[in-house]
């Protein structure tokens, strides 16, 4: 039975470390949790023949990409046991060195964090019609491929 | 049949627009995309998946009337 309703994942800009912080401390009352694991998406200063990136700027087929985001966590909680899961994804201008996907997952156990944790942040790169600009420093770009 | 067509990423670049609205007669997602082809011969070469009404499409699927998505390879993350 499904009773979570998706939830909104896109944040304008880059994810502060103070928004991280602040979602860390709201698990404080949250006592049957022993384990948390945490994945930062970094945006990487790539060369790429001869300039270097400074931003990525971030579009999403908005509709499919809340619809994905919401499959990926039913899947998640139905293949572990996690207390809870947050996800959140830049959208807009993030520079290099900001943070641009946060992934937040939690349980009673360290085991199942590990796992969980990757399995979501591979399926969100596989998944959720996200798209980003690499921006140069002359402001040429082009666009990026996962690997 | 109006369909409400929407190009991202890269193709929104070759196709100069993000969104246009195109009449077709009753098709198939491929019939749509050859006359996409010729307005537009550079989507042609370009790898993309097609979502309809928000949910990823074979080419042979038949379109109905609403929203078709021109999504390039995935880069989230």
């Amino acid at each position: 039975m499904n009773k979570r309703k998706p939830k909104n994942v896109f944040i304008d800009g880059a994810i502060s470390s103070e928004f991280i912080g602040q979602s860390i401390a709201k698990h404080q009352s949250k006592t049957t949790i022993g384990a948390h694991n945490i994945f930062l998406g970094q945006v990487r200063a790539d060369e790429i023949d001869g300039k270097e990136v400074s931003a990525i700027e971030y579009t999403a087929h908005e509709e499919i990409a809340t619809i994905k985001f919401h499959e990926i966590r039913e899947e998640t909680f139905s293949k572990f046991n996690l207390t809870c899961m947050h996800i959140y994804h830049s959208l807009g201008r993030v520079e290099a060195g900001e943070i641009c996907l946060f992934v937040f997952v939690s349980s009673p156990r360290r085991k199942e964090v590990f796992s969980a944790l990757e399995y979501v942040v591979e399926e969100i790169k596989a998944k959720v019609p996200v798209f980003g600009k690499e921006i140069f420093e002359d402001e040429s770009h082009q666009w990026k491929v996962n690997s | 049949m109006n369909l409400h067509i929407k190009y991202f990423g890269l193709l929104a670049e070759v196709t100069g627009c993000n969104e246009e609205i195109l009449e077709f007669s009753k098709n198939s997602v491929s019939d749509v995309l050859s006359i996409l082809f010729e307005k537009y011969p550079g989507l042609r070469e370009k790898d993309f998946q097609v979502a309809q009404n928000n949910e990823i499409v074979s080419k042979e699927m038949v379109v109905s009337e609403g929203e078709i998505a021109l999504l390039p390879p995935f880069s989230g993350g």
